[in-house]
């Protein structure tokens, strides 16, 4: 009787152990300490899951309730800036796309940068990881760390925003409940805020409800999409992507053509390599409506402009992307109703759902 | 019986971890190695964007990119049975991205012909169905008003045009479209690459070179003054580099 029992118990413990080694991926508590924040799931629009690849959620940091609510606290809190006066909001504005209508967005000592605000919107979906306009950055979590000390920016030190945020009668509790630890520090303020971004979806716009057979486009629009997509015309779609590929963009990185000589290296001044000076990241086409000005220096106030520019202003450089094939003629000419058409086009990529999303707005 | 029951579940939960194919055939791991060269001259990183080289057409041009897709790796033995690897791989060579593919499907002892398809047949050409093909980096779909489906290939670079100015082409490869428009109409350009002759009696390496100068050689003497861009609304364009495309690739090391 007592051997049998002791077999059962060691077979029940046999299989355990091996159905456990089976579950390559399950992840080990880190802090058993019987708390655990409420998971939440990314809200993955139909139209991504369908085309494109799934979202990339670091496997050390998983969303949650907790940690997307704090994250949201902390991105809109100038507490984090040197002088408690500029949040991250303060320069990526909710109603502007999450970007900067500004060309250069002034930091706390009113010194302004070189480049513009970047929209933040379906960053989940970036699966090369590239983030800011050169791509120096490799996750998000790695991004939110640099404004915080940035000179130009919210210039503080981590140490000084940390005893800030330890000091104050609500983060301790908020980080203990996203994370289990009343110890707050840069990489769990940094966890917190990607997790806040990754819940920044944008995929209602009328291209969209178009897509999910809700809604026809206008003529204007239609013909539009022809011109991006045609290659005498626009042929855009190499870059910025199709109806297949509803992120617009191909987060790769190129030279369309804007200068003869670069005060920006942009890409080549982070890999050095000569052949990708001038390159900057492709931008998405959504929300277009609301994060004027455009290009990485904000050059461009209207979409006429950058229209124009690809129709007719393009420039040679050595690092010119072969896409800009008509910068001989200086661009691709387009006629004056194909510009309009195109442009109708663009904006059916605005969603104006976004930018009025309450889940987004200043808490 | 309670010991009888618990034993059969711990050998199931034990097999459960392996692959059954693994236990059951004695079969072998296939590693397929992409390579580039210029008429033998190998093509590596350093290369795109600086080094010169001269088509059959004695243009002088650069690379910048060499993205291309395969698909269905197909082992044929002596009695004409197949094996085929169903799936594609997509590579970019300039980076080095997946230009080693490891199908899961393996492969048993024997002599085989191999051979693949270059891009995609009609069967597997289907617009939207591919999550990874619509994801960046890649920009691998076609227009809907092109027939939709995808690239095979995207060469591209710069040459000095008769007038010595620098000047891009875009070599893009794709299933030609014969009508544009609402209702387009295609005619499958992909084609069938023959290897020649691999014995199989352990996990091989397999290389496939391309030699990039092919594009441009026979039976086409490619003229980039004339055809360097707007290939794909070009259907015989496509139906050209198609042809060219047959004497491109080779059988490399076999190890
Ligand atoms: C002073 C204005 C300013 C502040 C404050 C600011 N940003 Fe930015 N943000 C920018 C600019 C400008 C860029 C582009 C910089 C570049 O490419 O070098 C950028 C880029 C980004 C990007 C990259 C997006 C992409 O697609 O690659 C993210 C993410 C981001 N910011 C998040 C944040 C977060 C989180 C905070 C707060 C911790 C913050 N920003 C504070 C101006 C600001
Ligand atoms: C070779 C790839 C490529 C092609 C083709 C291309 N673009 Fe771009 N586009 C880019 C890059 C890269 C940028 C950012 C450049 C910079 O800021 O230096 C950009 C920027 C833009 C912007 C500004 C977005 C913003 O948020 O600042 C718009 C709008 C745009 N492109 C529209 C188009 C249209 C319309 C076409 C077709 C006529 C087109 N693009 C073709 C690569 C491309």
């Amino acid at each position: 009787m007592f051997f049998r029992k002791t077999y059962i118990i060691f077979y029940v413990a046999c299989c355990c152990f091996l159905i456990t080694s089976c579950a390559k991926d399950e992840k080990d508590n880190l802090e058993d300490e019987g708390y655990e924040p409420t998971p939440l799931s990314l809200d993955i629009p139909s139209i991504f899951e369908e085309r494109i690849s799934p979202p990339v959620i670091p496997q050390d940091n998983p969303q949650t309730e907790e940690g997307v609510a704090l994250g949201k606290k902390l991105f809109f809190d100038p507490i984090l800036s040197g002088d408690n006066t500029l949040a991250c909001a303060g320069c990526h504005k909710p109603a502007e796309g999450f970007s900067d209508a500004r060309q250069f967005s002034p930091g706390i000592d009113g010194i302004e940068g070189s480049r513009n605000s970047m929209p933040l919107f379906n960053l989940a979906w970036n699966y090369q990881e590239n983030f800011f306009w050169d791509g120096r950055s490799s996750s998000l979590e790695n991004q939110a760390l640099q404004p915080v000390i940035d000179p130009i920016e919210m210039h503080n030190t981590w140490p000084n925003a940390v005893s800030s945020l330890q000091a104050t009668s609500d983060y301790p509790e908020l980080f203990s409940k996203a994370f289990g630890t009343e110890t707050i520090d840069s990489t769990l303020v940094s966890k917190a805020i990607a997790q806040f971004i990754r819940t920044l979806i944008s995929s209602n716009s009328r291209f969209d409800q178009f897509l999910r057979g809700e809604i026809e486009l206008t003529e204007s629009e239609r013909n539009g999409l022809q011109v991006f997509e045609d290659e005498n015309r626009g042929d855009c779609f190499h870059c910025h992507g199709d109806p297949n590929n509803p992120l617009w963009t191909d987060n790769d990185f190129h030279n369309n053509g804007l200068d003869e000589i670069f005060d920006d290296l942009g890409r080549g001044a982070v890999t050095g390599d000569p052949r990708e000076f001038g390159l900057f990241k492709t931008p998405s086409l959504r929300n277009l409506a609301y994060t004027a000005p455009y290009m990485h220096d904000g050059r461009f106030e209207t979409l006429d402009e950058v229209i124009d520019h690809y129709s007719e202003g393009l420039v040679y450089s050595e690092t010119i992307d072969p896409l800009m094939k008509a910068v001989g003629e200086g661009g691709v000419q387009l006629s004056e109703k194909d510009k309009a058409d195109l442009k109708a086009f663009l904006l059916s990529l605005s969603d104006e759902s976004f930018i009025n999303n309450q889940d987004f707005q200043k808490p | 019986m309670k010991k009888v029951l618990l034993l059969f579940v711990l050998t199931v939960t034990l097999f459960a971890c392996k692959d059954v194919d693994e236990i059951i055939n004695p079969n072998y791991n296939m590693t397929f190695n992409f390579t580039q060269n210029w008429d033998g001259e190998e093509i590596t990183n350093p290369d795109y964007q600086t080094t010169v080289y001269t088509n059959a057409n004695g243009e002088e041009m650069t690379i910048s990119k060499l993205n291309y897709l395969i698909s269905d790796i197909t082992f044929t033995d002596k009695d004409g049975d197949v094996t085929v690897i169903e799936g594609y791989n997509i590579m970019n060579a300039r980076d080095g991205v997946n230009t080693q593919y490891t199908p899961s499907r393996k492969i048993s002892e024997g002599e085989y012909t191999l051979s693949f398809t270059f891009g995609f047949d009609d069967e597997d050409n289907i617009d939207d169905a591919y999550t990874e093909l619509n994801s960046p980096p890649w920009g691998w779909g076609v227009p809907d008003e092109l027939g939709g489906g995808y690239h095979f290939m995207r060469l591209e670079g710069m040459f000095a045009d008769n007038t010595g100015t620098q000047t891009p082409y875009l070599y893009h490869a794709i299933r030609a479209a014969i009508v544009m428009g609402e209702n387009p109409e295609t005619e499958d350009t992909s084609f069938k690459v023959d290897l020649g002759a691999v014995t199989i009696t352990q996990d091989t390496s397999i290389e496939i070179k391309m030699n990039v100068a092919e594009w441009f050689k026979n039976p086409h003497q490619w003229n980039l003054n004339e055809l360097s861009s707007n290939l794909m609304m070009n259907a015989e364009a496509q139906r050209m580099i198609s042809a060219n495309g047959k004497s491109v690739f080779s059988l490399g090391t076999v190890e």
